[in-house]
């Protein structure tokens, strides 16, 4: 049977100075992809966050398949969490979060 | 493994700290050779300590230098005074004139546009077509992109899509560069081709253009600049002693 919903893992770096919380992350990569591409494109990447290591600063979010690029972009484009400048480096992209932690550890 | 580069890393001068930040961070990102502009008056002291900085980083790192010539005499004076001296020849096109003239000129080896004056853009057709006749390519900076915001920022994803379109039509190279000038402008290069999507250029595309299109260029000049280079096509192997 054919998964309605083939999800994407993205593990992500943040480069910056300062630390945040959990909700700061999730809100300004939901405010990335809404900037972008609107409340329909929003709509359509299922993005989750999955992972916050606040120590450091290791993010995972998952997203549909379909959207990664949406996603992917969206990340990309953040140079700011609360008027701090900060970057978002995806570091890798995996279909299972058992993959990803693989990808990492290697 | 593919070699990332970026031709348009704006390294301060005056800041040291921040020169070895910036330049840490690229090899850290995984790019292997970055372009850096110089002043056309730099002192040999300045490219030592760059290249010093360069190899510690484990990056190779080519000259660049950024004309902004008012006029197309102008730019015609400066790439005779100005070309053999550096690796790679940015012409930043102020207006049409200059635009066209650096477009023909097989000296010129990148073409960029203001990213924040649309009327300053003038990559259409007839440029490309002048571009793909000679060696020049299409030079896009993707750090202004990052910092513009709301309409500014609309504005430039519209005529940078156009202006690819333009580019792929008539096979004028693109060239990705990040003309970051602090490190939260910085990306991989993955990450810059994810974000080459919100101008229909495709991924493989998008890595051509951060890997293989600036290789190239770097590859053809450095030949070019080698004391081995005669002519196009023509270069010396080994010299032969007379015999007495």
């Amino acid at each position: 049977m054919i998964r309605q919903l083939r999800p994407r893992y993205l593990a992500i770096q943040i480069s910056s100075d300062a630390s945040f919380e959990e909700e700061d992350v999730k809100e300004v990569v939901w405010d990335a992809v809404l900037q972008l591409f609107g409340e329909y494109g929003a709509s359509k990447t299922g993005l989750f966050l999955i992972d916050y290591d606040k120590k450091k600063k290791q993010v995972v979010f998952r997203c549909s398949h379909n959207a990664l690029s949406i996603v992917h972009a969206s990340i990309a484009s953040i140079t700011k969490i609360r008027s701090k400048p900060a970057a978002f480096h995806v570091s890798k992209i995996s279909g299972t979060l058992k993959a990803l932690g693989k990808k990492r550890a290697a | 493994m593919t070699k990332f580069i970026d031709l348009h890393l704006c390294v301060p001068f005056k800041d040291v700290e921040q020169q070895r930040k910036l330049i840490f961070n690229a090899s850290e990102l995984g790019y292997s050779l970055v372009g850096i502009p110089l002043p056309p008056n730099v002192s040999s002291d300045v490219v030592e300590n760059l290249h010093k900085l360069c190899n510690e980083a484990g990056l190779n790192f080519v000259t660049r230098i950024d004309l902004a010539p008012r006029t197309p005499r102008e730019l015609l004076e400066d790439l005779r005074r100005l070309r053999r001296k550096f690796e790679i020849v940015s012409v930043l096109c102020g207006s049409k004139p200059v635009a066209r003239q650096a477009a023909k000129d097989r000296r010129v080896d990148l073409l960029s546009f203001s990213a924040t004056k649309p009327r300053y853009r003038f990559f259409d057709r007839a440029e490309a077509e002048l571009a793909s006749k000679s060696l020049a390519s299409f030079e896009i900076d993707l750090a202004p992109f990052l910092s513009l915001e709301s309409f500014s920022r609309t504005r430039l994803i519209t005529s940078l899509r156009k202006e690819l379109n333009i580019a792929r039509s008539f096979q004028v190279p693109i060239v990705i560069s990040s003309g970051a000038t602090k490190e939260f402008l910085l990306r991989k290069p993955h990450d810059y081709a994810a974000l080459m999507f919100l101008f229909d250029l495709d991924s493989p595309l998008a890595l051509n253009a951060l890997s293989k299109a600036p290789l190239a260029i770097v590859n053809r000049n450095r030949q070019k600049l080698s004391s081995e280079f005669v002519a196009p096509g023509l270069r010396v192997v080994r010299m032969v002693k007379d015999d007495p």
